[in-house]
């Protein structure tokens, strides 16, 4: 199938089919709703984006994408200074602040260790994360990487090298979640679960 | 409720050499009989298909599109479990990176599969099974495992990519001690669970083979080759964790040979399966070619009981051109033996009468292929 209209327009598609969970038809499918919404929706949405390519960066603390450095978890008072909280990627971050259980600081390595891919500790600001688990305020590093082969690889290096720091090293529990039944979950997760079993 | 698994009604779609093809077996043993290439074992690979897994040829997905339309293909099934009925749906579509899967409409993963259906096969391919490379037996062995564990593909492609990060880290010096560490304490953890894994099956086999009064010969298993550790099964989760950090201790000590080598030297990759014909005490390998088929059906059967002793159901046999190797009386003796095991059997053979002292249950069908294109007929 031939692309459609003018060259402003296939540009836009061939961007964003770029994105994740869009492909080309699903990005024809948006170009063309916000070409039909001007005024709604494109104009208003080109003025965001091009705010946001102006104004956001990622944190020098703590490697969160905002639009002030240091961004706004790491500059907020009234957040507990005690847990450093690693985390692979931004939407990590976000995840865990939806959930609002955590009011700590966050750390983000903006991906794991892995050789074939080239990714090697140099590339996860890890003597800024050394560097702040030496802090005196700092209490705990919680380790909150995926349960892969790349997640817990990444995990036992940095806790290796937090060994210095004086601090508590956890990481988070695997197991049975919230409203689940144990009837639907996989013989993987029963076993996480069972092994991390507590007293009652 | 039965206490067996068995597939009720097959459906292929542009599958190899059928354009389409149903078989509705009310749960019966499936004899398919006709000429060399006429499509009997594409059904068989059909069924291998759900299960876990590339099936009984190992084959890419898109290899098993239907040519030269290659369209994608579909196989279909109704499948009788101890926990009821449920429906398959296999598929792949050209441009997917892989086959997909639902079960009862629902998107489900292949692992997700292991948990309903298991499938023991035996297929021409493996005839030279004890005189090919380890390879080949580990596969063997391997595939044994997952009937007993749906996770032990899961842990063996971790452990593989896991000894690949490896590999390419000590391609790379200088070192990053702590980063070897780090990667070599998952690779000991995941290596230790597959070995644990492999030990326990084993047992079950061994049991399997003790407890029953069969027509096949009785093999002794074990596990042999350049790392062949002792698992003591009274204390499984001990013996995995002291195995985790024997091996953990191995790759570090071993990281200047294995970086000369260009790969990873010990491990369970580098494990191998050893059979002894145990009424002449004879290695695997030293026996007739017809003592060495005998073995594997005999291992093939064991496996069954083994499975139907841990799981509760006895899985499907998939029996691919078995009969033919057998005299009368040892075919009969096998029929038998799938009878009481009270297994659903998919066998191949050329001829129909290779089929007559399978029960009068039994759906015999002949399999013609005109134009490259397989049907079938109930005889």
């Amino acid at each position: 199938m031939s692309q459609p209209g003018p060259s402003a327009i296939t540009r836009l598609i061939e961007l964003m089919a770029k994105l994740p969970g869009l492909g080309p038809r699903s990005a024809r499918r948006a170009v063309l709703t916000l070409v039909k919404r001007r005024e709604r929706l494109l104009v208003p949405l080109a003025q965001a984006m091009a705010d946001l390519a102006e104004s956001v960066s990622l944190c020098s603390v703590c490697g969160n994408a905002d639009v002030t450095d240091p961004c706004a978890i790491c500059a907020d008072p009234k957040r507990s200074k005690k847990a450093i909280c690693v985390v692979q990627d931004v939407a990590d971050l976000w995840a865990l602040e939806r959930a609002a259980v955590f009011a700590g600081q966050y750390h983000v390595l903006g991906g794991v260790l892995s050789p074939l891919d080239g990714v090697g500790p140099d590339d996860l600001g890890l003597p800024r994360l050394v560097a702040r688990a030496h802090s005196e305020e700092v209490q705990e590093v919680i380790l909150a990487l995926g349960a892969t082969v790349d997640g817990q690889t990444t995990a036992h290096y940095v806790a290796a090298e937090l060994a210095e720091a004086g601090v508590r090293i956890t990481t988070l529990a695997q197991g049975v979640p919230v409203g689940g039944e144990l009837d639907f979950l996989d013989d993987g997760t029963i076993l996480a679960a069972l092994t991390a079993r507590k007293d009652v | 409720m039965t206490r067996r698994t068995a597939v009720l009604d097959l459906t292929l779609s542009h599958f190899r050499s059928w354009k389409r093809g149903r078989i509705d077996t009310g749960g019966a043993p499936v004899a398919l009989h006709g000429p060399n290439g006429a499509g009997k074992t594409n059904v068989l690979e059909a069924v291998s298909l759900l299960a876990p897994g590339r099936g009984l040829r190992r084959a890419p997905a898109p290899e098993m599109a239907r040519k030269p339309d290659e369209i994608g293909w579909r196989v279909a099934a109704v499948v009788s479990t101890p926990s009821g009925e449920i429906e398959i749906d296999t598929r792949f579509t050209p441009g997917d990176s892989g086959r997909g899967v639902q079960i009862d409409g629902k998107t489900a993963t292949q692992t997700a599969l292991g948990g309903h259906v298991r499938t023991v096969w035996l297929t021409p391919a493996m005839d030279r099974l004890w005189t090919e490379a380890a390879s080949d037996r580990r596969r063997f062995l391997d595939r044994m495992v997952l009937g007993f564990d749906a996770h032990h593909g899961d842990t063996s492609i971790a452990y593989e990519k896991a000894m690949r990060q490896r590999n390419r880290l000590l391609s790379e010096p200088p070192w990053d001690q702590n980063w070897l560490d780090s990667l070599e304490a998952q690779l000991a953890r995941l290596g230790a669970r597959i070995a644990r894994g492999r030990a326990e099956a084993l047992a079950a086999l061994r049991e399997a083979q003790d407890t029953a009064e069969t027509s096949f010969p009785r093999a002794d298993l074990a596990i042999a080759g350049d790392f062949a550790p002792e698992i003591d099964l009274d204390e499984p989760d001990m013996a995995e964790t002291g195995l985790a950090v024997d091996l953990a201790r191995a790759l570090a000590e071993g990281r200047p040979r294995d970086a000369a080598a260009g790969r990873t030297l010990t491990g369970p990759h580098r494990s191998d399966l050893s059979a002894i014909y145990a009424a002449k005490a004879m290695p695997a390998a030293a026996c007739s070619t017809g003592e060495q088929k005998a073995l594997l059906i005999s291992l093939c059967l064991a496996n069954a009981r083994a499975l139907a002793g841990r799981t509760g159901a006895a899985p499907v046999l998939l029996f691919d051109e078995v009969a033919a190797h057998l005299d009368a009386a040892r075919r009969a003796a096998l029929y038998a033996e799938i009878a009481a095991l009270g297994a659903q059997a998919w066998m191949t053979g050329t001829g129909p009468e290779l089929f007559d002292a399978l029960g009068a249950d039994a759906l015999r069908l002949a399999v013609t292929e005109e134009g490259g294109v397989s049907s079938l007929d109930p005889t």
